[in-house]
């Protein structure tokens, strides 16, 4: 079957896409958007986290079919989101830089869909900064096994930060925040 | 396979009596896992996600109708007042991102003993409504599980809605395992205390073969608790309600624990739970005047 659906702002179609697929692999191996990663295909490390219509979900429990005209937006879409429409690097992808969070990268786009859905729903909301509880609660389904977390942790707190009072002029330089 | 994508509930309705075959799929969060693993290849898959109904609920009379596909995490965020033991329970389910996306009526359809929904179903005395091209009955959760992921659901209906009582006294939910999120309960409890008719409703998940009752706690409880002062309960009256509620279990041995644990570890969460609702009970009655 005929799959359409908004990837990032971009109208797509994936054809000869099975009726059992997920809409993961409609992503990575249809649309070679292979950031979003495919580590469990059975929603334990969330490293294959998407925003559909908006809403975070692991892109291995959604049937292709359902994301059928909808919109899902993948950590490709945070990065063309970034600086004033100029591609670069999102406030949380820049913090996770920063604070050394990334090691081999395999859990990083699942861990900054979820950064990027909290800040939006914290900080961004005018709720204030998430607390440590409340950035472990809602990073709870993503599995790292290379950080120990506390980088990670690290980074959220940053990326809240920048989103509440801006991120500094230039950046601070990588690894400096740890 | 087909995927069959209904737009109305007449339409998903039609569907499944046509193709009673048809895996029904909501969040997919049960139903993908078996795809994507080979577990399972249905002749067609019924998406439900773009029928209206299922994603809303209201009041139905003195009871809250719930569709079967609200997720989890509209639960947490808009009903804890209106459904405190499931508001509890979709709390402890797995993930953010399974939150999202998981549903009742999935945990229902599945009817694994170990899902978290069950337990507050069976202590609030809901009821379950299925519909199919044939009509609409409603089943109370408590006749609803009949066997190992056995339901009263016939082949040709769906799971529109779970009907939830008002609450009428303090509701409690608590479940063992490994990690406090991501996983599947080792065992779970649910505690509904109903103040004007002074009883008491329990719900035991993942020890059985289904998600059971504890018929002879609940009577007990009733008639040992304070129902007009809500004094914390005796340590004889926590432990016996405890020992009442592990008797009620019919645990088994396997990777998640044993059967002995399981027993024991439910004794606790009942007693946990029955002092976290005196102390809500009384809370009440102190904001009541
Ligand atoms: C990583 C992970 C962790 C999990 N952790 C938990 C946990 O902590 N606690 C827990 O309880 N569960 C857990 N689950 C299981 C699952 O998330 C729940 O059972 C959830 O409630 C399923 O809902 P769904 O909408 O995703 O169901 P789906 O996968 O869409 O469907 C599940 C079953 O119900 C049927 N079905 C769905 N909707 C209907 C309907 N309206 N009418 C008839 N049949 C229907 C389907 O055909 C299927 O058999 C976990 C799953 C994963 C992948
Ligand atoms: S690949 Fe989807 S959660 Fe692991
Ligand atoms: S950086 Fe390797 S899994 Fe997280």
């Amino acid at each position: 079957m005929r799959v359409t659906m908004t990837v990032n702002g971009h109208r797509m179609d994936a054809d000869d896409v099975w009726e059992g697929e997920s809409l993961l692999y409609v992503l990575r191996e249809r649309l070679g958007l292979a950031g979003s990663k495919n580590a469990c295909e059975q929603g334990e490390c969330g490293s294959c986290t998407v925003f559909l219509d908006e809403v975070t979900v692991c892109a291995c429990l959604v049937a292709a079919g359902q994301a059928h005209g909808r919109s899902v937006r993948t950590v490709e879409g945070l990065a063309e989101a970034g600086a004033d429409g100029a591609p670069g690097l999102s406030d949380v992808q820049e913090a996770f830089v920063a604070a050394g969070a990334v090691q081999c990268g395999f859990c990083t786009p699942g861990l900054l869909v979820q950064t990027e859905d909290l800040l939006r729903r914290t900080v961004a909301a005018g709720a204030g900064a998430p607390s440590d509880a409340e950035i472990r609660e809602a990073l709870a389904g993503n599995l790292c096994r290379c950080t120990g977390y506390e980088a990670v942790i690290e980074a959220v707190r940053l990326a809240a930060e920048w989103t509440e009072r801006g991120r500094p002029a230039g950046g601070p330089a990588r690894g400096e925040a740890r | 396979m087909e995927f069959l994508s209904p737009a109305t509930w007449e339409e998903a309705l039609a569907a499944k009596s046509a193709r009673p075959d048809a895996v029904p799929i909501m969040g997919g969060t049960d139903v993908m896992v078996e795809l994507n693993f080979d577990r399972r290849r249905p002749a067609a898959l019924l998406d439900l996600t773009r029928v209206p109904e299922l994603r809303e609920w209201a009041p139905d009379g003195d009871r809250l109708r719930l569709g079967a596909g609200v997720p989890y995490a509209v639960i947490v965020d808009r009903l804890a007042d209106r459904a405190p033991a499931l508001a509890l329970a979709s709390r402890a389910v797995a993930s953010p991102q399974i939150r999202n996306r998981g549903s009742v009526g999935g945990n229902l359809g599945g009817a694994s003993p170990a899902g978290d929904a069950h337990p507050p179903l069976l202590a609030t005395d809901a009821v379950v409504e299925l519909a199919s091209v044939r009509g609409v009955r409603r089943v109370p959760a408590r006749e609803f599980y009949l066997g190992p992921r056995r339901t009263a659901r016939s082949d040709d209906e769906l799971i529109a809605a779970v009907l939830l009582p008002a609450p009428a006294g303090p509701q409690q939910f608590a479940k063992i395992g490994t990690r406090n999120a991501m996983v599947i309960a080792v065992a779970s409890f649910a505690l509904a205390l109903d103040a004007g008719r002074r009883s008491a409703g329990t719900g035991i998940g993942s020890a059985g073969p289904t998600p059971l009752r504890a018929p002879e706690a609940e009577e007990f409880l009733a008639a040992e608790f304070d129902w007009a002062g809500g004094r914390p309960p005796s340590p004889a009256v926590a432990q016996e309600f405890g020992a009442l509620v592990a008797a009620a279990a019919r645990p088994i041995d396997d990777v998640r624990g044993s059967a002995a644990y399981r027993r024991h570890a439910l004794s606790v969460l009942a007693r946990r739970t029955l002092g976290w609702a005196a102390a809500d009970y009384r809370r009440e009655m102190a904001a009541c005047g």
